[in-house]
Order: structure tokens, then C-alpha cells, then sequence
């Protein structure tokens, strides 16, 4: 049985520092500062949080992963979720307004639209968060330990898992969450991630790049 | 007894979730539920039975997600068949003797529509169409458009449904708990769409439980004039030992339902979650009450993919500036293909607080339909207003009307026999309300009568097509004064009666009054005045001009339109205010600082208004030639080495590009269309390559290129490589520039440096975006990778000079 619940969230904290780096600009001016402010309280009203996830078994066959709904070939998300068998599968989405946002001001103000550009990209990486914790927290109730959330396109993973995470998950239908030829989603904003569930604390749980092969990354963190 | 026979004289009870007894009868995770029809069709039809037997008189076949995206087309085919064919079968096995209908079900198709996806409208119609053939032909009573999140995807199955069946509609769609759609349509809005296309029913299914839907359907009951859908969910799951569990229980659902019913529902089930013994419950509860007749509404209104406006007694704007008429600057940017200009109008009229905007694009030397067609699309991806399509040429109008997402407002129509032969048919087909000119083919009548007369025939011709006259609004054509000093009193007599004894609504194109006199704002606006008392409902006029804004904001207060006045209040003390900061603004000029003028120092600190406003003033005694060469393009150069010198951020380096570019405005406004272009620099082909919708990386190099004096032809995002080749070989451009920002998108890049190197060689290409770098770019075949916009820009400099 497997059960697709929806969870919806509001007044995420806001991460300014992560806004900033996200706008190329870690030592903003006042200018900035109230730029930024202004595209976030435009930005706040015309949030829609929500994730839609369910919880999945995976089985090891060979060099294979069996995620129950996708059997993939990735050594990177194996090393990943080494010692688990179950994962959860997650979708996550901000919702449309900050697109539309990005659109109008990408015409009339690139200074805006980057702006609000980041203010989306640390949006749904925090509900990210917010979401991986709380599942983190229940697990350890249950008696296990997430792994680093690990999405398509991370390392060896190939994005196109992503159209079966839309399948299995109902994106469209649950949160409004559509995927397009290109593999892109629409809402812009939105991740798609499986949390590892092991029986044993993870070795590296924080968060870095260091599994990412683009070492000349601006936003790199290790 | 057909089934709009049966709805009208009861309440009609529909079918309930699908899914739910699916995954019950063992459906894997992940397996398409369509494929059931043909591998469990037993199943299938034992639970079409049973919702019959439990009270339902319609079902839906199980093809909610039968579409062509997600099947081949045979197979699509047999899905269908089967699917419908499993329906009635399940009707044949049912013993109870009430009426039973089988509706097709058209689900939405699992992509979001361009702009903010990539999904084509036309496609997305014709993948419905495919459904709608198969269900026609199979024999369904009906079609049932379902759990629609979208707008724009609702009016394409709509449209679809009705080009290729006379079979009722039904329109359902699936709001969020703020009461509107996914993509922000209203209740009232989907109202308007959905009737204004000719739909049977419209409501609300899916997503939430029958209490958090009390908002919508009062919504939906307040405006609809034909019956009301509703099939929620039964609340939201939770797994319970491995098992989905639905927080509202079929007692409790069943007695919200009738609660509902009693307010005016007139179609009920449920979805997810719901289950024949749910469908048993409503039916019960609902089965004695009588049914609330369904009333005409009379609502004259209009919708965008947000909202709908509704006209009423106090008057709606209509902003007027989107025409080239008499608009040099305006005309040069249609020439020019200039949609970011066009786009800005509408902003600004946005800002300035209009409810409409009128699109008008036609000029003799352009394709009006293709430009009408790109004005609308590109308007409604950024600006929530509804728009009042303005053309002469009754195919732009359609094409307009077809792409348009809402039920828009259409301008126009007259008693010319011609015309409404020509427009009458769009109304009906597509929806609208038509701006209805009170002359014929005898001309303008002089008279008040004459006028009157040709609005009463209008009316009675729209209605042989089936048009009510809630959808008619007369324009009593204000013409000018200064050539008939009667000219302005028969319009406001005939519009009054109009409005008084024929009860339609009226419009005027006010500005017309004023043709050959000396500032016209004047008369103008105190003619606005007489026609918002003698009963005018909306008026085409130019927002900019304060003088209309006055006489606006003064009428609402004073017509007790306006509570606490506190419109008028924010209105008058923001024209207080204006006028003090153009006194602030122009200050600066006296201390020069580290600048050698005010303008560069506004330029360089990114202030956007003052750089205009200080242009404006500089134009007064300076060459344009010489504010460019002296002023702007030296603060760009300060501010483009402190980018590359890693003093100043991106968003710093854009506020002054933004500021240069507004000194630039000013300058093209300054100088006529025919002129030659203030600079001269060799043309830049940009685009963000197929498949990709990433554009702020090429807006931005866009932005900075016309900084720098480059003709930029911005071919937009998702560009097919034939269309960067077609553009760099039209305009002889030296350079091309491609952004993509996916590791999915970089073999369309490669395809269309290879097409370009193929077709162009002369033409040299630079690529950016977050999934390349130096080596990478080298190996795809391009000629340059700028890991930012000044890079470009440097890049395309060395080509221009050489």
C-alpha cells in the first residue's frame, strides 16, 4: 500500500544571508538591503507551500538500485543510501506566483527579477528543510536515521528518474507540480528528493557539495 | 430522457473516487489506472455497478489520465473504448431503476501550459480533441472536464469538447484552500470562462474536503446562471497501519453535501477518497430535498486567468495606451517587434490603477494577427488584467480570442450587417462581451433616436445568435466636438437611454471628444464627468492623464462608490506627492560630488526615475547624441570595470542598467520614429535555447547589450535552432548569443551552434548559463563562453569593432 500524503506549510522562516548569496552578493549595500526587502514582502503573499511524499522500499540488485518505483543505476545515491531499505520520496513546490513574479520583472527589471530569483530559490529550499526535519525527527522516533537528501541530476543520479517520481507521486494532482519535456519542472521553484532510512547513524549527515564533480561552483560549500 | 432534460427538474447524483478502490483491488504503485479498463475490466465495471446501485446517475469511465501524452495512440484508442464500453456495461448490470448516464472523463494532461510550462495551447486542444472523438463516437451522454487546476488547460478541453461534439459539457475544477485555482483563477473567474464557452455546468471537485469548500461554492452559486458541480474530496489521508485512511466519513460527508444542495447545488458526488457507500449516504440525504431553481444571473462581466471584473454601477477603466494611433514611439516599437515596450504600457497602466486593458496592435505595414496574437500571449503571462481585444480584422480577432485565457472583452462590433455576420459567431464560440458601436451601414446616425434604434436591432440580432444581452455593451461613439457642437449631447442622451430603458451597459472612447482642440486633457476629463453621471459603465481612456484620474476617484467618492473616500484619499495625496518629488529629484544637479554630473551619478547608483527625469530636463538644450556619449556611456563604463573589478555586485551592475536604459527611453521617445537610430552598433541575435525557460541570465546580457548601443533581437526563450538561424541570417548579425541553464538543454545548444556554423558561418557565438563552462562550451562548438554579462558584452565589442 502506499499512500500519497500532502503536507502544506506557511511563515517559513526567511534566510537572509542565504537570499544574498543566492543574488552573487554577500555584503549587500542599503540599496540592495531595501531592494530585497521589497521584492520579499511583494513575493511572501503569493506562496503555496506544499510537499507531497510517500514512503518506499529500496532493495540492492547487483549495481542496481530498486527504489520500488524506478530500478536505477546510480553508484553515487547506492553510496547514499547505503544500510537502508526504506526511503521516503518527496515533492516539493513554492507554487507558481514567484514565476510569474520572475516573468513580469525579468521584462521590466533584471535587478528585480534576480532578486526574486533568489528569494524563490531560498524559499523552497527552506520548506526543504523544514520538511527534512520533521521527517528526520519522526524517523528517529521509529528508530532510524535519514541520509542527506539526494535529488535527480545529483551526481551520477540521472534526471530523467524524475518521470517516474512524478508518476508514482501524482505531482500534478497533489501539488500542482508538473514536469515538461526538458525535465524541468513547472513551478520553477520546486525539488524533487528521496531521504534515505537506514538502521544505523549516517557518517557524513551535514549537508556539502563535496559529491559534486563542478568544482568551480560560485555556491560551492565544503 | 436526455440528461439536461432530467437536470431540470432534479438534482442530478454523480459518482465517487476511483483510485482509492484501484489500489484496494491491487494496483501497483506507480501503475497507470487507465490500463485497468483492459487488463481488469471486470473490475472496472463492478465498480461502476455499484456506484449506480448506490444511487449515482451519472459515472465517469475511468480515463482520467487517458491521454496521448501518456499512451500511444491506438492504445489510447482501446483505452477509451473500453473504458466507456465498461460503463455501460456496469449501467446494464445495475437493477435500480432511477436515470443513468455515463459521462466521458477528461482529466487534466499532466503538463503545465506555456508560458510557465511548455505545453502549446493548440496542442493541448487537440490532445482533448483525441478524447472527445472517441468518446462521441463510442456513444457518451456527456463530457466531464475534471479536477482542472489551470484556467488555460480548462479552455483548451473546453474548446476541444465543443469543436467536436454537440454532447453537454461539464466544467470541474479543483481549488486550493485560498479558493483559487493552482494557476489563480477565481470561482467567478472560471464562471465567466466556462459560460462564457457554452459549458452545461461548472463547480468544484477534488482537493479538499465538502467544509473547507463553503467559500467556493458560494462563489460559484452567487455567479453561475447554470447548474452547480460539487464532488470533493473526503479530507486529506493519513496511512493508518499501511492503509489510506480519509479524515471525513461518509455521515458526515453526506450531510455537508445536503447542506450544499439546500444553498443551491444542483449536481453532487465526491472524489478521492469517496467510495460507493459515500455516494449511497449523499444520495440519501439529498434524495428529498427539492431542487433550488437555477436563475440567470445577469452578470455582465469579463475574467483574466486571475480574476473577473464585473460591471456594475461604478464605472471601469479601460486603459487606452496599447494603440499606435497617432504614438510615434509606439509605432516604432511594433516596427521593431518591440513586445518589451508594449509590455511596459501595460505595467505602467497596471500601476496607474486601470481594471482593462485595450490591446491594439495594427499598423498598415505590419502582420496584425501574428502581432496581436504575441501582444496577448506576452501580456497575459505577466499582467492579471483582463484584456479588451481591439482589431478591425475579424481573423486577428479570433486568433486573439482563441489564445486569450479568460473571457475577454471585444472591441468591436456594429449594425453593419458585415460585422455582426463577422463577430457575432466569436462571441458565441469563444465567449466575450462585445463593445457594440451604436452605427450601421448608413453611418452615425446625427440623432439620439437613430442611435437608440440601431442598438435595439443589434440586441435582437445577437440574440438569433443565441448572444444575451448581458454580453452586449454599447458605445454611443463620442466624436468631436469641435466639428459638432451637438456632437457630445446626442452621445450622452442616447447612452443614457441605453442604459435606462434597454438596461445594457455602456462604453465610450472618451479621448475622441477632443480631436482639434488645444489641450485636451480639459475637456476631456469633465466630459468623462458628464458621462459617468448620465450612466456611462466603462470608459477607453489614458490613465496618464491626471486630469481622467481626477475626475474618476472625484466621481466614486462623491457617488458614494468609494467607502471613506479612502480611494480618493491614497489617490489625492499620492498626486501631492508626485508633484514634490520631480522638485527632490531634480535637486542633485547642484552638488556633482565624485560625478561629473547628476545624471551619471543617478546612472551609477542605479536611481531608475531620477535618471529619467534628468534626461528629460537635459534634452531641453542638449544633443541626444552628446547626453549619450558624454554622460551615460561614461557612468556604464564606471560601473562595468567596478563589475569586472569585483567592486560591485550583479544586482548593483543591473539597478544602473536599468536607470541607463530608462535614460535611453527618454531619448528614443525624444526623438521621432523616422529618425536614425541614436547609435550604431552591429546587430546581436540572443536567445535561451529549446527546451529551456530560463531567461533571466539572457534578459540580463539583453539589457546590457542595448546599454551598450547593440541592436538586440531577442528571439525569447524555448527558440527552436532554425529560428536563431533564420534571425542571424535576416539580420546579417556577426553574433549570436545562446543561454541554457539545464544539463538537459545543452544538446538543443549544440544543435544550434551547429546549425549556425552549417547556415551562418560568419556569425560568431557566445553561450553562459549555470551548466557550462570554458571547456565545455569549447567542446560543443562555440566561439566564446562569458561566465557573465559584461563578458558578452566585451565579447560582442571586439566583433563590433572588427
Amino acid at each position: 500500500m502506499n499512500t500519497i500524503l500532502v503536507k502544506k506549510y506557511e511563515n517559513i522562516p526567511l534566510n537572509h544571508r542565504e537570499i544574498y548569496r543566492y543574488m552573487g552578493c554577500s555584503h549587500p549595500d542599503r540599496q540592495i538591503e531595501s531592494l530585497t526587502e521589497s521584492c520579499i514582502s511583494e513575493l511572501l503573499p503569493t506562496l503555496s507551500c506544499r510537499v507531497c511524499y510517500t514512503e518506499l522500499e529500496v532493495t540492492e540488485e547487483g549495481d542496481m538500485l530498486d527504489l520500488s518505483f524506478a530500478v536505477v543505476k546510480s553508484a553515487d545515491l547506492k553510496k547514499n543510501l547505503r544500510g537502508c531499505r526504506k526511503i521516503i520520496l518527496f515533492a516539493a513546490t513554492i507554487g507558481l506566483g514567484t514565476d510569474r513574479l520572475i516573468a513580469r520583472y525579468s521584462r521590466t527589471s533584471p535587478a528585480k527579477a534576480l532578486c526574486f530569483q533568489a528569494i524563490g530559490a531560498e524559499r523552497i529550499e527552506s520548506l526543504c528543510d523544514v520538511f527534512n526535519k520533521e521527517v528526520s525527527q519522526q524517523c528517529r522516533r521509529n528508530g532510524f536515521f535519514t541520509r542527506p537528501r539526494f535529488s535527480p541530476g545529483y551526481g551520477d543520479l540521472p534526471l530523467d528518474v524524475q518521470k517516474s517520481i512524478f508518476s508514482v507521486l501524482d505531482c500534478p494532482r497533489k501539488i500542482g507540480l508538473s514536469l515538461n519535456e526538458s525535465l524541468l519542472m513547472s513551478p520553477s521553484k520546486s525539488v524533487t528528493a528521496i531521504i534515505g532510512m537506514g538502521d544505523t547513524p549516517c557518517e557524513h549527515e551535514k549537508e556539502n557539495c563535496i559529491r559534486c564533480s563542478k568544482s568551480d561552483c560560485q555556491f560551492r560549500r565544503i | 430522457m436526455k440528461i439536461l432534460d432530467f437536470m431540470k427538474e432534479n438534482i442530478l447524483c454523480l459518482d465517487g473516487g476511483m483510485g482509492t478502490l484501484l489500489q484496494d483491488a491491487g494496483m501497483a504503485p506507480g501503475e497507470f489506472p487507465e490500463r485497468w479498463n483492459l487488463s481488469h475490466p471486470d473490475v472496472i465495471r463492478k465498480i461502476h455497478q455499484d456506484y449506480f446501485d448506490a444511487g449515482s446517475n451519472v459515472v465517469n469511465t475511468n480515463t482520467f489520465g487517458a491521454n496521448s501524452l501518456k499512451f500511444p495512440l491506438p492504445e489510447l484508442e482501446e483505452i477509451v473504448e473500453a473504458a466507456i464500453e465498461n460503463a455501460k456495461a456496469g449501467r446494464d448490470a445495475s437493477c435500480t431503476s432511477h436515470e443513468k448516464y455515463v459521462a466521458l472523463d477528461i482529466g487534466p494532461c499532466g503538463k503545465l501550459l506555456k508560458p510557465y510550462g511548455d505545453f502549446d495551447f493548440e496542442d493541448a486542444v487537440e490532445l482533448f480533441a483525441q478524447i472527445v472523438r472517441i468518446g462521441v463516437r463510442c456513444g457518451v451522454d456527456l463530457i466531464f472536464i475534471e479536477t482542472m487546476s489551470d484556467s488555460y488547460e480548462t479552455k483548451a478541453a473546453l474548446l476541444a469538447a465543443r469543436e467536436n461534439s454537440d454532447l453537454p459539457v461539464f466544467v470541474s475544477n479543483a481549488y486550493g484552500e485560498d479558493g483559487k485555482l493552482m494557476t489563480g483563477a477565481s470561482p467567478a473567474a472560471m464562471v465567466a470562462l466556462a459560460e462564457g464557452m457554452g459549458a452545461s455546468a461548472v463547480g468544484a471537485n477534488c482537493s479538499l474536503e465538502p467544509k473547507q469548500l463553503k467559500g467556493v461554492v458560494a462563489e460559484l452559486l452567487e455567479n453561475a446562471s447554470v447548474p452547480v458541480i460539487l464532488k470533493p474530496n473526503a479530507g486529506l489521508p493519513t496511512e493508518v497501519d499501511g492503509k489510506a485512511v480519509y479524515s471525513t466519513l461518509p455521515d458526515e460527508f453526506a450531510s455537508d453535501m445536503k447542506e450544499y444542495v439546500e444553498q443551491g447545488v444542483r449536481i453532487a458526488g465526491g472524489c478521492c477518497g469517496t467510495s460507493p457507500e459515500y455516494i449511497s449516504h449523499i444520495h440519501k440525504a439529498i434524495c428529498g430535498i427539492s431542487p433550488v431553481p437555477v436563475e440567470p444571473k445577469n452578470i455582465t462581466c469579463i475574467s483574466s486567468y486571475t480574476h473577473a471584473v464585473k460591471f456594475e454601477d461604478s464605472p471601469i477603466l479601460i486603459g487606452e495606451r496599447i494603440n499606435p494611433t497617432g504614438k510615434k514611439r509606439f509605432k516604432q516599437a511594433l516596427k521593431d517587434n518591440d513586445i518589451d515596450y508594449i509590455l511596459q504600457e501595460g505595467i505602467r497602466q497596471q500601476d496607474c490603477g486601470v481594471d482593462i486593458l485595450d490591446v491594439n496592435v495594427g499598423l498598415p505595414d505590419i502582420d496584425e494577427k501574428t502581432m496581436l496574437k504575441k501582444a496577448v500571449f506576452e501580456l497575459q503571462a505577466i499582467i492579471d488584467l483582463p484584456l479588451q481585444i481591439d482589431t478591425a480584422d475579424a481573423a486577428a480577432m479570433e486568433a486573439a480570442l482563441r489564445l486569450y485565457n479568460g473571457k475577454a472583452m471585444i472591441n468591436s462590433v456594429s449594425g453593419k450587417e458585415e460585422s455582426m455576420r463577422a463577430i457575432f459567431p466569436l462571441v458565441k464560440k469563444y465567449g466575450g462581451l462585445v463593445v457594440a458601436l451604436t452605427l450601421d451601414d448608413n453611418g452615425i446616425p446625427s440623432t439620439v433616436d437613430g442611435r437608440v434604434k440601431i442598438a435595439e436591432k443589434i440586441l435582437s440580432v445577437a440574440a438569433e445568435y443565441g448572444i444575451d444581452k448581458k454580453d452586449i455593451i454599447f458605445d454611443t461613439l463620442a466624436m468631436t466636438v469641435s466639428a459638432d457642437p451637438q456632437a457630445a449631447k446626442v452621445t450622452l442622451e442616447a447612452l443614457e437611454i441605453i442604459r435606462r430603458d434597454l438596461g445594457c451597459h455602456t462604453s465610450l472612447g472618451v479621448s475622441n471628444i477632443s480631436f482639434g482642440l488645444p489641450n485636451r486633457e480639459i475637456i476631456n476629463s469633465t466630459f468623462f464627468a458628464c458621462a459617468m453621471e448620465r450612466g456611462l459603465s466603462a470608459a477607453i481612456m489614458n490613465p496618464y492623464s491626471q486630469g481622467m484620474m481626477k475626475a474618476y476617484y472625484s466621481f466614486k467618492a462623491l457617488h458614494g462608490m468609494d467607502e471613506n473616500c479612502s480611494a480618493y484619499i491614497d489617490f489625492a495625496s499620492s498626486c501631492a506627492e508626485s508633484a514634490s518629488s520631480v522638485q527632490q529629484s531634480l535637486q542633485p544637479a547642484a552638488s556633482k560630488e565624485e560625478f561629473s554630473s547628476a545624471l551619471q551619478k543617478a546612472i551609477v547608483k542605479g536611481l531608475k526615475e531620477q535618471a529619467g527625469e534628468l534626461t528629460d530636463s537635459l534634452l531641453d538644450n542638449r544633443d541626444a547624441l552628446e547626453i549619450i556619449q558624454e554622460e551615460i556611456i561614461p557612468a556604464l563604463d564606471i560601473v562595468g570595470r567596478g563589475f569586472e573589478e569585483k567592486k560591485i555586485y550583479l544586482p548593483q551592475l543591473l539597478m544602473s542598467a536599468e536607470a541607463a536604459k530608462s535614460s535611453f527611453e527618454k531619448i528614443k521617445s525624444f526623438m521621432s520614429a523616422g529618425d536614425s537610430p541614436v547609435m550604431s552598433k552591429c546587430p546581436a541575435v540572443i536567445a535561451t535555447v529549446h527546451g529551456d525557460i530560463h531567461d533571466i541570465g539572457k534578459n540580463i546580457v539583453k539589457l546590457l547589450l542595448e546599454n551598450y548601443g547593440f541592436k538586440v533581437i531577442d528571439l525569447g526563450k524555448d527558440v527552436p535552432p532554425s529560428a536563431v538561424v533564420d534571425a542571424v541570417i535576416e539580420n546579417k548579425a556577426p553574433v549570436a548569443g545562446l543561454s541554457a541553464l539545464m544539463t538537459t538543454t545543452v544538446p538543443a545548444m549544440e544543435e544550434t551552434i551547429k546549425l549556425l556554423k552549417e547556415k551562418a558561418p560568419w556569425c560568431r557565438i557566445v553561450v553562459g548559463g549555470a551548466v557550462l563552462n570554458e571547456e565545455y562550451s569549447r567542446r560543443i562548438g562555440a566561439d566564446k563562453y562569458a561566465g557573465d554579462a559584461m563578458e558578452t558584452v566585451r565579447f560582442a565589442d571586439k566583433i563590433n569593432l572588427e
